[in-house]
């Protein structure tokens, strides 16, 4: 439904977009994720309108949307700050964009009250911006913005102004809310649980280009390069030189004198290629005893323990001075660890548990 | 609670009786009966009963306000459209000239810019009175209304216009319908200022004015140059009471708003 | 491309377009007033200034003449005029008297308003708005008739000759009214709340517990005070006294009503020339020289609130 077809758009010197192309479509639920600078909002306002591209395209349902000014797009934003208008009520917020349509008085009585209705927000109506809680701001933007049943609607941090359990609770009112209108939404945000959980495909960018483009858990599972890979959630880095071993399997040669790690990847590297394994805390086994069947197995002294009630994180320093990060869950309540600090205790994983990745 | 020790009471004290105690003394004085405004005789409001029968002092009351009422709004809706300018248009061509032109204005020694403005007009041949009056004080006014709207307009979250773009406005609606109403409260002190501003300038109206339109500043200048005259104290004190109870209302209707937006955003946090 | 989507497109044009003309407007209306309405007159004084008085009507010579042009017209422009003011000495010592008068009542001002801002940030919180509102409501009343409220206190049988008499602190009436005393009076008196209000926005912003620690840390009071008050207040006193500074320095009403014989500014020299003897010319060239002089205070203070401006932020 949209295209971005190498669009560049610079302030400046200052390059925000770097020739990107991307698709989105129709009925999705679109993240754009990255820290703070990398290009996200600037994209966000070329759809909207409010930046046109210094070159290249952006088609709407296959048209080119540049002479298109935002006041005339089938496209509406939530914007971060909410900009609800303090004037206005609750129900005049909603209604701004149905009355400049020049909708018929009763068909914006109904539609306004449907929109209330979605957002649950119908008891206050009558009130002014400033009455009402945050969390219930939010709502009033999200009712404000879809009342014109937009083709896509944008949503700039729509959740960043609101505490952390709110935030977890208007996460999934935000997908119902999706699914029942089937618009398709583009959510901008630099909280990568928010983007997991919401999306149903994401865009990691940085430095106005976009990294990769997949599934949450192909994000997380399979990230193509290092930067996703260290973007997204917690992993450990190996670096070392590849050589190939037989079908789709290598061995990673990181230290001088220490075993190379065997790993098994679908994608071929040249012998003697720098890659880096990346492997999740999670899927580092800590034990007393090197495994019998491990692929990998490594020996080191806890430094560090990390408790996060349901996990714990345990900071490993080997031998070569590296540290691996080894999580495991707290399934049972802790009458006594198993490992404590200085305690030497071995690592291992499976050559599929983590994933190679070219430079 | 934080105490305030004694040198601060003393300098308050001190500070707001020289503040205040003159214009008090004045205010006393326009209800002596005596015509000497130094020694008190006795209460009467026969001044302000002379002052009523003053047609040249009426005269010129009416020619200042109608100098005020006009310049005052046009200066607001041209001083409105340079803050904008200033605060939103980005660069343009000779935009250092532009805000330099209205930040100048308001530093500008009076009689320099009665002088310049007057010798425009005789170099354009237009006839002085009310007319040039008007355009005087309008140019020096909506410097003041652009610097409190601009001031205004800086903290104005721009999203709330990006909002109603995207909602399917215009410019001109988006302005109209959201940011107007928003900063109108800078616009109508902006317009209060101005308002006062003309009302109490002397030396430019003094320059631009002709024969035929004496304004009150003028002839307040013109009789107390000669003296003390009781006549003068009842006129100050009517003025003075006028803007008195006009910025304490002002105030306190803003303060009462304000008390109760507070108050409700308070409920809001707490119901939630 | 159907029929359809020219007309999409048409419109959008048109609608570029008419938003483009109205940017134009918007910019251009303000900016041709001012232009034409503060601008221009700076250019006619400046051409007047160079000119030479006649009696005439307008009382000045050359008039510009389309068919003589520029070049005729400008070879009879000179600066004798300046040459004028340098040799009169009325005038230089008008300047330097009124420069004199503007700085002495501008470290006066700042002496009597410093302790009134001093004591409004350290008074109780909700006292604040109203003290504030004390110092604002003068500045919303006619200066003219705050300088008029003086000539009854300062004349010889004024209120404050009749309580010096009475106290038995002088034996006969000072004379006041009609000096320069009086002047700096008036002047502390109509421009205090220019002083109090930026020193006690920059003292309100002072966060209380710096004056804790530098007693701590085992200041006295006074070198408190001294040390950490002063310096932080700093933006604000010299905001203060530019915005006494700038005005006082052509003040017109306060010299003329309270003012003597003796008292020399230069607003009250040009309303004389221009309106006593007529010498427009002569009143143009005193204009353009207090323009000149007021140019550097001008300048500092507009980087002076920038600076201020950016150390907010």
């Amino acid at each position: 439904m949209i295209q971005f077809q190498n669009v560049t758009k610079r302030f400046g010197d200052f390059t925000a977009i770097d020739n990107l192309t991307i698709d989105i479509f129709e009925r999705e639920f679109f993240a754009l994720l990255g820290p703070s600078g990398c290009g996200k909002t600037t994209m966000m306002r070329m759809l909207a309108g409010f930046e046109s591209p210094t070159e290249g395209k952006i088609f709407l349902a296959g048209q080119d949307i540049a002479p298109v000014p935002p006041n005339q797009r089938a496209v509406n934003m939530m914007f971060q700050s909410y900009a609800l208008f303090p004037h206005l009520s609750v129900w005049e917020n909603i209604a701004f964009g149905l009355k400049r349509e020049g909708m018929p008085k009763p068909e914006i009585n109904a539609r306004v009250d449907e929109m209330l209705r979605l957002t649950r927000l119908e008891k206050f109506a009558r009130r002014r911006p400033h009455q009402i809680s945050g969390g219930q701001r939010q709502r009033v933007a999200l009712a404000r913005s879809l009342a014109k049943a937009p083709k896509l609607l944008l949503l700039d941090e729509p959740l960043g102004a609101l505490d952390r359990k709110l935030r977890e609770e208007t996460q999934f009112e935000l997908m119902d809310i999706q699914e029942k209108t089937g618009t398709t939404f583009v959510i901008v945000t630099h909280d990568q649980e928010e983007a997991m959980t919401v999306a149903s495909r994401v865009a990691v960018m940085d430095n106005g280009q976009v990294m990769q483009v997949a599934t949450p858990a192909d994000i997380y599972e399979a990230p193509n390069s290092v930067y996703v890979a260290d973007f997204i959630g917690d992993v450990n880095l190996i670096e070392g030189k590849v050589t190939a071993t037989g079908e789709g399997t290598f061995a990673l040669h990181w230290r001088d004198g220490a075993e190379p790690l065997r790993v098994k990847s679908p994608t071929g590297f040249s012998e003697g290629q720098t890659a880096h394994l990346a492997i999740r805390p999670e899927k580092v086994t800590i034990s007393a005893e090197r495994p019998a069947d491990a692929a990998n197995a490594v020996q080191g002294k806890v430094l560090d323990i990390a408790y996060l009630g349901n996990l714990s994180t345990y900071h490993v320093e080997l031998p070569t001075g590296d540290i691996i990060k080894a999580q495991t869950a707290n399934t049972r309540r802790i009458s006594r660890r198993d490992y404590t600090w200085e305690d030497t205790v071995w690592l291992s994983w499976t050559a599929t548990g983590g994933i190679l990745l070219a430079n | 609670m934080k105490r305030l020790s004694a040198f601060n009471v003393v300098s308050l004290t001190f500070g707001f009786a020289f503040l205040y105690v003159p214009m008090l003394i004045l205010i006393l004085f326009s209800f002596n009966e005596s015509k000497l405004v130094t020694v008190w005789a006795g209460f009467s409001t026969k001044w302000y009963g002379e002052l009523m029968q003053n047609d040249a002092m009426l005269q010129a009351a009416w020619v200042t306000i109608k100098v005020a009422v006009f310049s005052s709004t046009i200066a607001t809706v041209l001083g409105t459209m340079a803050a904008y300018v200033l605060v939103r248009s980005g660069r343009f061509l000779g935009r250092t000239l532009f805000s330099g032109m209205i930040y100048a204005p308001l530093v500008m020694p009076e009689v320099i810019t009665g002088l310049s403005l007057l010798l425009l007009f005789i170099g354009i041949g237009l006839d002085r009175g009310v007319l040039t009056i008007v355009l005087a004080h309008t140019t020096f006014s909506m410097c003041y209304v652009s610097v409190v709207v601009s001031s205004r307009l800086a903290t104005f979250d721009r999203s709330l216009e990006e909002a109603a773009l995207d909602l399917g406005c215009s410019a001109a609606e988006a302005f109209r319908l959201v940011t107007l109403p928003i900063i109108a409260p800078a616009v109508v002190s902006g317009w209060l200022l101005a308002f006062t501003l003309s009302l109490d300038d002397l030396v430019i109206a003094s320059f631009t004015t002709g024969p035929a339109a004496t304004t009150l500043p003028i002839k307040i200048f013109s009789a107390v140059r000669l003296g003390v005259s009781p006549e003068i104290n009842a006129l100050s004190t009517i003025m003075i009471t006028v803007v008195t109870v006009g910025v304490i209302g002002a105030s306190l209707v803003s303060k009462r708003a304000l008390v109760k937006q507070r108050q409700e955003e308070q409920d809001a946090v707490r119901a939630s | 491309m159907g029929r359809h989507r020219l007309a999409v497109l048409d419109r959008h044009r048109r609608h570029l377009v008419g938003e483009l003309m109205r940017r134009f407007l918007l910019i251009a209306i303000p900016y041709i007033w001012l232009l034409a309405l503060f601008l221009v007159p700076f250019v006619i004084v400046l051409k007047i200034s160079l000119s030479d008085a006649a009696i005439a009507r307008p009382p000045y010579f050359p008039q510009f003449d389309w068919a003589e042009g520029i070049r005729a017209f400008i070879a009879e422009l000179d600066f004798e005029n300046f040459i004028w003011l340098v040799e009169d000495d009325l005038y230089w010592k008008a300047y330097l008297s009124s420069l004199r008068i503007a700085l002495t009542s501008t470290v006066l001002t700042l002496i009597v308003g410093y302790p009134i801002a001093y004591g409004m940030a350290r008074a109780p919180e909700e006292w604040r708005p109203t003290l504030m509102m004390l110092v604002i409501l003068p500045f919303w009343t006619s200066f003219l008739i705050r300088v008029y409220a003086w000539k009854g206190i300062l004349s010889n049988e004024g209120f404050l000759n009749q309580f010096l008499l009475w106290s038995g602190l002088v034996s006969e009436p000072l004379q006041i009214l009609n000096t320069t005393t009086a002047v700096y009076i008036g002047i502390v008196y109509t421009y205090l709340p220019f002083m109090i209000l930026p020193i006690y926005a920059a003292l309100d912003r002072m966060d209380d517990s710096l004056i804790e620690a530098a007693e701590d840390l085992g200041c006295s009071r006074f070198s408190a005070f001294w040390l950490v008050t002063v310096p932080l207040s700093k933006g604000g006193i010299i905001a203060g006294c530019f915005l006494v500074f700038i005005p006082a320095m052509g003040e017109f009403v306060i010299p003329s009503l309270l003012g003597g014989s003796d008292t020399l500014m230069i607003g009250k020299v040009l309303w004389e020339e221009f309106f006593s003897n007529r010498d427009w010319p002569v009143a143009s060239a005193v204009a353009v020289v207090l323009l000149l002089i007021l140019v550097v205070p001008i300048v500092l203070f507009q980087r002076n609130q920038q600076k201020e401006q950016e150390s907010e932020q």
